[in-house]
């Protein structure tokens, strides 16, 4: 395996780091290329770091080219399912009617920062990516999901980032480009649930909706819609550029390219970083300057993910093939190191209350599941559980699995009965003792704060 | 062609009419929320779906047919 490399994004660039060509060694960063110290990457310097967009035609009849090239490079969703990118967009691309693509970068998860960095820094990789993939699956417009709370100096950054292209566009009397547009959601978990997007901007509430129909047969106004995580598309404008053998240059076969992981907990510099997949734990640590104190564990893929004990995450390589038999993968990429200052235990109650929080009320065995596992998981940390704690939480994680609308009840379980598993010892102690001293200091985790209620507001206030 | 039956757990309030109704295949949580077994239904209970989605006050419960036989 190639020795893995990892860049730091706030790092001033070399003037020559844009993406290698075929004939030289396969280089990261890629995404991250020429990434600014502050502010947004302009057009024109976005241009000369990557090239002109090229254009993605839709035959007349046959498979688009370019869906093809993303077939050939193997690209994944990076929103945290992995699904097949070039299979969406077939799907989309053959069905009736006129499509429509949703950029998401609503990026629920509180540990995850990748999307966040994209949008603000480079938001012309993202909207590339878009416009390349609404030609070619013949959408005539383009929406850009966005949290609702985002600073405004991002949300103006963006919107100037369109205006450049707008104006680029009228300069050159370029041929026919879908339109894009802005649109905010609600700072919730699953509020970037692709089917909750799609409620949302259809005016109802930015909830989960019971499938099918899936978006892609039907979605926002009834049209076919291809929504694309905003790391997705970024790829999706460099394989248009450089082709598929060049994408499989880094990465590992199963899991060809690379991907942005943001590295939270007791580092030198956390932050979000571009590695190839394949690459160890080990290199993703250090190209972050390393632990600044002993590691209890790492939490994969988020509050939806699972732990890997301390004792464990020796020789760790971040790809799925390597993560699934330790019973976990990066889902969005999200890598947090939990600190031996923080409890385990109290860490988890805290997390698993939120959790419980945010279900929308829509479905009766994730609002009454999540909270008594919560509160079992409270009265364990409190050392006032009964002594079938762990029996009834085994109970409670088998009624609330795979019975929501959405994968939001599955994904808390996980987590929680990954942290009991992982961190055993600590919670029978709790069980018997009640608290530790490391208790008190709770709120290593990262939750957005203040806790966002679910929202119901109707679509129209969130347009911009 | 075989149907099971399959929850819309949005739509669902508990009311536990089909638990009533196709006990063979449906029980209820400790919220009275239905838990499906998920097995295809025997032809002769197949009407007893049907009345029991019927008789569902929120019209949660679906008697889906399978789209494809598993492979």
């Amino acid at each position: 395996m190639r020795s893995p490399s990892t860049i730091e994004p706030r790092e001033a660039p070399s003037a020559d780091s844009g993406p290698p060509s075929l004939h030289q060694e396969p280089t990261l960063p890629r995404l991250l290329a020429g990434i600014p110290a502050q502010g947004a990457m302009h057009l024109h310097e976005h241009l000369a770091i990557h090239g002109e967009l090229p254009s993605s035609p839709r035959r007349r009849r046959g498979p688009s080219p370019l869906i093809e090239q993303i077939g050939r490079a193997g690209l994944r969703g990076r929103g945290g399912a992995g699904f097949p990118t070039a299979t969406k967009m077939r799907a989309v691309e053959s069905a009736k009617g006129r499509p429509i693509v949703l950029a998401n970068a609503a990026e629920g998860e509180p540990a995850s920062l990748k999307d966040l960095t994209l949008i603000h820094s480079l938001p012309h990789l993202v909207l590339d990516g878009g416009v390349l993939a609404a030609q070619a699956v013949g959408a005539d417009e383009v929406i850009l999901c966005v949290c609702e709370s985002l600073e405004a100096h991002v949300l103006d950054g963006l919107a100037r980032a369109i205006e450049e292209r707008r104006a680029m566009r009228s300069e050159r009397g370029a041929d026919r480009l879908p339109r894009l547009r802005l649109m905010t959601v609600p700072q919730h978990y699953v509020a970037g649930q692709e089917s909750a997007l799609v409620n949302h901007l259809n005016g109802g509430p930015a909830m989960p909706t019971f499938t099918p129909p899936l978006p892609f047969e039907r979605g926002v106004a009834r049209r076919p819609t291809l929504i694309n995580n905003a790391e997705t598309l970024a790829h999706i404008a460099l394989i248009a550029r450089h082709g598929a053998q060049w994408f499989r240059q880094l990465g590992v076969a199963a899991q060809p390219g690379s991907t942005l992981v943001t590295l939270s907990g007791p580092v030198a510099a956390p932050g979000v970083y571009e590695i190839e997949y394949g690459a160890s734990l080990s290199s993703l640590i250090d190209a972050a300057g390393g632990a600044t104190g002993r590691v209890l564990g790492a939490l994969l893929g988020g509050y939806a993910g699972s732990w890997i004990g301390a004792e464990h995450m020796h020789g760790v390589v971040l790809s799925d093939e390597h993560l699934a038999p330790l019973g976990t993968s990066l889902g969005a990429g999200v890598v947090l190191l939990l600190s031996d200052e923080a409890c385990p235990v109290a860490e988890t109650a805290r997390v698993a209350r939120w959790l419980a929080g945010q279900s929308t009320g829509q479905c009766g065995p994730c609002v009454n599941g999540l909270a008594a596992l919560a509160d079992t998981v409270e009265e364990v940390a409190g050392g006032v559980a009964q002594d079938e704690a762990t029996r009834r939480i085994a109970a409670l994680a088998a009624l609330v699995r795979r019975r929501g609308a959405c994968a939001h009840p599955d994904g808390a379980v996980n987590f929680i009965l990954s942290s009991i598993a992982t961190f055993a010892p600590e919670f029978s102690d709790h069980a018997r003792h009640g608290p530790c001293d490391a208790c008190a200091r709770t709120g290593e985790l990262p939750l957005p704060v203040p806790p966002p209620r679910p929202t119901s507001r109707p679509t129209p206030a969130g347009l911009r | 062609m075989s149907h099971r039956v399959r929850v819309n757990p949005i739509t669902c309030e508990a009311h536990g009419m089909c638990a009533e109704l196709l006990p063979e295949h449906i029980t209820l949580d400790m919220w009275g929320y239905p838990i499906v077994d998920g097995r295809p239904l025997p032809p002769a209970l197949l009407d007893h779906a049907r009345r029991a989605a019927q008789a569902c006050p929120t019209f949660a419960l679906l008697v889906e047919r399978e789209p494809k036989p598993r492979g």
